[in-house]
C-alpha cells in the first residue's frame, strides 16, 4: 500500500529521474554533432524504442504479475504491419500505425483470453507458445521474404509529411511517442483501472470477492500492453529499415524480460532505464571484445544476486529512500 | 504416403521424442521440488555435445569420450548449482529468468572461445554405424536405434528410482510440496543438488548421444530448450511420467506433423495452396497442441498432486 501512496504524489525522485533524462535523451542530437552523429543517434534511437516496448512489458509484468514470454511477438506484428504495408506502397505511418494496432490488439485480446485460464509458469509458456505460432507464420511468408526478411523501400511518411526521412526528425517523433507512453501509463497504473489490476495482483480472490471481474482487467491491461509494444515495433521497422521474423524470436522476448527486470519492475522508469542500460552496455562491451556475451552474462548474474530490485533498486538504496 | 516412409518418421519422430525425454526429465524435477524455472537447461545439453565431441577427438573412442563426458557433465552441473543457482531458491521466478539467460548467454560464447563457432562433428561409431533391415524395404541407421534404446533404458531406469527408492520418494515428495518435506526434516537443498547434478547429467548425455547425429554447434540447445519447456508443461510440471508421454508426443507430431501435413492437406486444397499452408502449420503444430492441451488442462495431462 505504501508503494500505492508513494505513486500518486505528484513528482517523486524517479519521476525527477525521468525527467532528467529526458532532458538529456531531448539533447543528443545537438551534442551528437560533435561525434559520430548518425552512429550515436541510431544508437539512441533504438534504446528509446526498446524502453518504450519495455514499458509496455512492465505494465503486465510488473502491475499485473503477468509474465509474458512472447511479447516479442507484439513488437513483431507492429513492425510486419509497416513492412507488408509500404510494400504495397502504403507509405503513410498514421495508417501503418493504426493497422499495427488493430493487429496486436486483436492478437492479444484473443491470445490473452486464452492465456488468462492459466497461472504462474503455465502463463509463461502458453504466451511463449502463441509467439512460436506468430515466429513461425512470419517465417513462412514467402510473398513478404520468409525466413530472410523484408527490406523497406524507404521510412514511412507522417501525415503526408517526410519526418521520418530525417534521422533528427525521426528521432524526435521516437522521443515523443516514449514519453506519451510514459504518460499514459502513468495516469493508468493510478487511475481506478491501475488499481485494481494491482489489487488482481496481490489477490485475485480478493479482488473477485468485492465485485471486480479479475479476468477483464488483466485482459485489458494485455490488450494495452500489446498495442503499446507493437508501436515500438512499428518504430523499430522504420529505424532499421528492415522486418524479419528475427524480431520475434524467443530470444528477443528473453531480452525484453531482461531488460525490464534489469531495471526493476513495477516502477515505470525501472525499464526505460533498464532497456537504456542494457543496450548501452551491450554496445559498450560488444566495441570491448568480440567475446563480449562472456562478461555481459555473468553481470547479469550478478545484478540478481547483488542488486535486487535492478538498476532502480539500486539506485534507491543509494539514495537512502525507504523501501515500501 | 507408403507405409515404409510412414515408419521411418515414425521411428525418427521416436527418436526425437525421446531426446526430448531426456533432457525434460532433469527439468522437470528440478521444476517440480524446487520451482526453479532454469534456462540453462538447454546450455547443459550443449555442453553435453560439447565434452562428448572433445573427449571422443582425445580418446579416439566414443565410448571412452562418452564415459568421461558424463562425469564431467555432471561435475559442471553441480559447479553451476553451487556457483549459482544455490542462491536464487526462494527467489521469485524473474530472478531466476534473468540470472539463467545470463548463464545462456556466457556459456554458448564461451564453447566459442573454447573449440571454435565451427561446429564440430563426431563419427559415428564403427560397430554401430551403417543400417539395419527392419523389414522389405526398410533400411535404419543402427545409431538411431541405439538412441531410442537408451532413452527407454534410462525411462525404466528412472521410473524404478522415483518409484522404488527411497532418494525417489523424496523427490516425488517434494515435488507434491516441498515445505512439508522440508518441515518433515529433509535437506532439501541435498536433494536438489542431487536432482540437479543428475538432471544435467541426463541433458549431458541426450547431447552426448545425438553429437554423432546433429552438428554440435553454439546455441544448439537454445531451440530445444523451448521445445523441452513445451514437454514438461504438456506433461504436467513435476511428472516424469506426464514428461515421458508428452515427449514422445511432441516428437511424434513434430515430425509426423513435417513430413506428413502437406500430403494430408493436399487431400483438401489444390497443391500450392497446400505446400504453403503445410510449410506454415507444420512448425506450430506443436504450439498449437500444447495451446489446446492447456485449453482443456490448465495443469497439464499428469499433474503431480498437489
Amino acid at each position: 500500500m505504501i508503494a500505492a501512496v508513494r505513486e500518486n504524489r505528484p513528482f517523486n525522485a524517479r519521476e525527477i529521474a525521468f525527467a532528467i533524462l529526458i532532458a538529456c535523451l531531448a539533447l543528443v542530437p545537438l551534442l551528437a554533432k560533435a561525434g559520430a552523429e548518425s552512429y550515436i543517434i541510431d544508437l539512441v534511437m533504438r534504446m528509446m524504442i526498446f524502453a518504450i516496448a519495455a514499458l509496455s512489458l512492465d505494465l503486465i509484468l510488473g502491475f499485473g504479475a503477468m509474465v509474458s514470454f512472447g511479447h516479442a511477438a507484439f513488437i513483431g506484428i507492429g513492425a510486419y504491419a509497416v513492412g507488408i504495408l509500404s510494400s504495397h506502397g502504403v507509405e503513410e505511418f498514421s495508417l501503418q500505425l493504426i493497422a499495427a494496432l488493430v493487429a496486436s490488439a486483436l492478437f492479444a485480446l484473443v491470445t490473452g483470453a486464452l492465456s488468462l485460464r492459466t497461472k504462474g509458469v503455465y502463463f509463461i509458456m502458453i504466451t511463449l507458445a502463441f509467439s512460436q505460432m506468430i515466429f513461425f507464420f512470419a517465417v513462412s511468408l514467402s510473398a513478404y521474404g520468409g525466413d530472410d526478411g523484408l527490406t523497406l523501400p524507404g521510412r514511412s511518411r507522417l501525415l503526408g509529411a517526410p519526418l521520418f526521412a530525417s534521422n533528427s526528425g525521426m528521432y524526435y517523433a521516437v522521443l515523443v511517442a516514449l514519453i506519451g507512453c510514459f504518460l499514459l501509463l502513468r495516469a493508468v497504473v493510478a487511475s481506478r483501472f491501475g488499481r485494481v489490476l494491482r489489487g488482481a495482483k496481490e489477490n485475485a480472490v480478493r479482488m473477485e470477492a468485492i465485485g471486480f471481474s479479475a479476468f477483464r482487467y488483466q485482459l485489458a491491461a494485455y490488450v494495452i500492453s500489446g498495442m503499446m509494444a507493437s508501436l515500438a515495433g512499428a518504430l523499430l521497422a522504420n529505424q532499421t529499415g528492415f522486418v524479419s521474423p528475427a524480431y520475434m524470436s524467443w530470444q528477443r522476448s528473453g531480452e525484453l524480460l531482461a531488460m525490464t527486470i534489469f531495471g526493476g519492475v513495477g516502477t515505470l522508469a525501472g525499464p526505460i532505464f533498464g532497456a537504456l542500460a542494457f543496450l548501452l552496455l551491450e554496445e559498450w562491451l560488444a566495441g570491448v571484445t568480440q567475446h563480449w556475451k562472456m562478461i555481459f552474462g555473468p553481470i547479469l548474474v550478478l545484478v540478481v544476486l547483488f542488486a535486487r530490485g535492478g538498476v532502480m533498486g539500486v539506485a534507491a538504496r543509494l539514495t537512502g529512500a525507504r523501501h515500501g | 504416403m507408403s507405409l515404409t516412409l510412414f515408419l521411418v518418421q515414425s521411428l525418427n519422430g521416436l527418436q526425437f521424442g525421446v531426446l526430448l525425454f531426456l533432457i525434460a526429465a532433469g527439468l522437470t524435477l528440478v521444476f517440480g521440488v524446487m520451482d526453479f524455472i532454469n534456462l540453462a537447461h538447454g546450455v547443459q545439453y550443449m555442453v553435453g555435445a560439447y565434452l562428448a565431441a572433445w573427449f571422443t577427438a582425445m580418446t579416439g573412442n566414443f565410448f571412452f569420450g562418452l564415459m568421461l563426458a558424463l562425469p564431467t557433465a555432471l561435475l559442471f552441473g553441480l559447479a553451476l548449482e553451487a556457483l549459482v543457482f544455490r542462491h536464487l531458491y526462494g527467489r521469485d521466478h524473474l530472478d531466476q529468468v534473468l540470472a539463467t539467460f545470463g548463464i545462456i548467454l556466457f556459456l554458448n560464447e564461451a564453447v566459442k572461445v573454447a573449440w571454435g563457432a565451427a561446429p564440430l562433428s563426431v563419427p559415428i561409431p564403427d560397430a554401430l554405424s551403417g543400417s539395419v533391415r527392419l523389414m522389405d524395404g526398410l533400411l535404419y541407421p543402427v545409431w538411431r536405434l541405439v538412441v531410442i534404446g537408451s532413452g527407454f533404458a534410462v525411462a525404466v531406469l528412472l521410473a524404478v528410482l522415483v518409484s522404488r527408492t527411497r532418494i525417489g520418494m523424496l523427490v516425488r515428495a517434494g515435488a507434491a510440496n516441498a515445505p512439508m518435506v522440508s518441515a518433515l526434516g529433509v535437506d532439501i537443498g541435498r536433494l536438489f543438488m542431487i536432482v540437479f547434478g543428475f538432471g544435467a547429467m541426463l541433458a549431458g548425455f541426450a547431447g552426448a548421444m545425438v553429437a554423432p547425429i546433429l552438428s554440435v554447434e553454439p546455441g544448439m540447445g537454445d531451440n530445444l530448450l523451448i521445445l523441452t519447456f513445451v514437454v514438461i508443461v504438456i506433461g504436467g510440471i513435476g511428472s516424469i511420467r506426464g514428461a515421458f508421454a508428452a515427449a514422445l508426443l511432441v516428437g511424434l507430431v513434430d515430425t509426423l506433423g513435417r513430413s506428413f501435413g502437406p500430403q494430408l492437406l493436399r487431400m483438401m486444397l489444390d497443391p500450392s495452396a497446400a505446400s504453403q499452408t503445410g510449410r506454415a502449420l507444420a512448425p506450430m503444430l506443436i504450439y498449437i497442441l500444447m495451446a489446446a492441451i492447456l485449453f482443456f488442462r490448465p495443469a497439464g495431462l499428469f499433474p503431480a498432486q498437489r
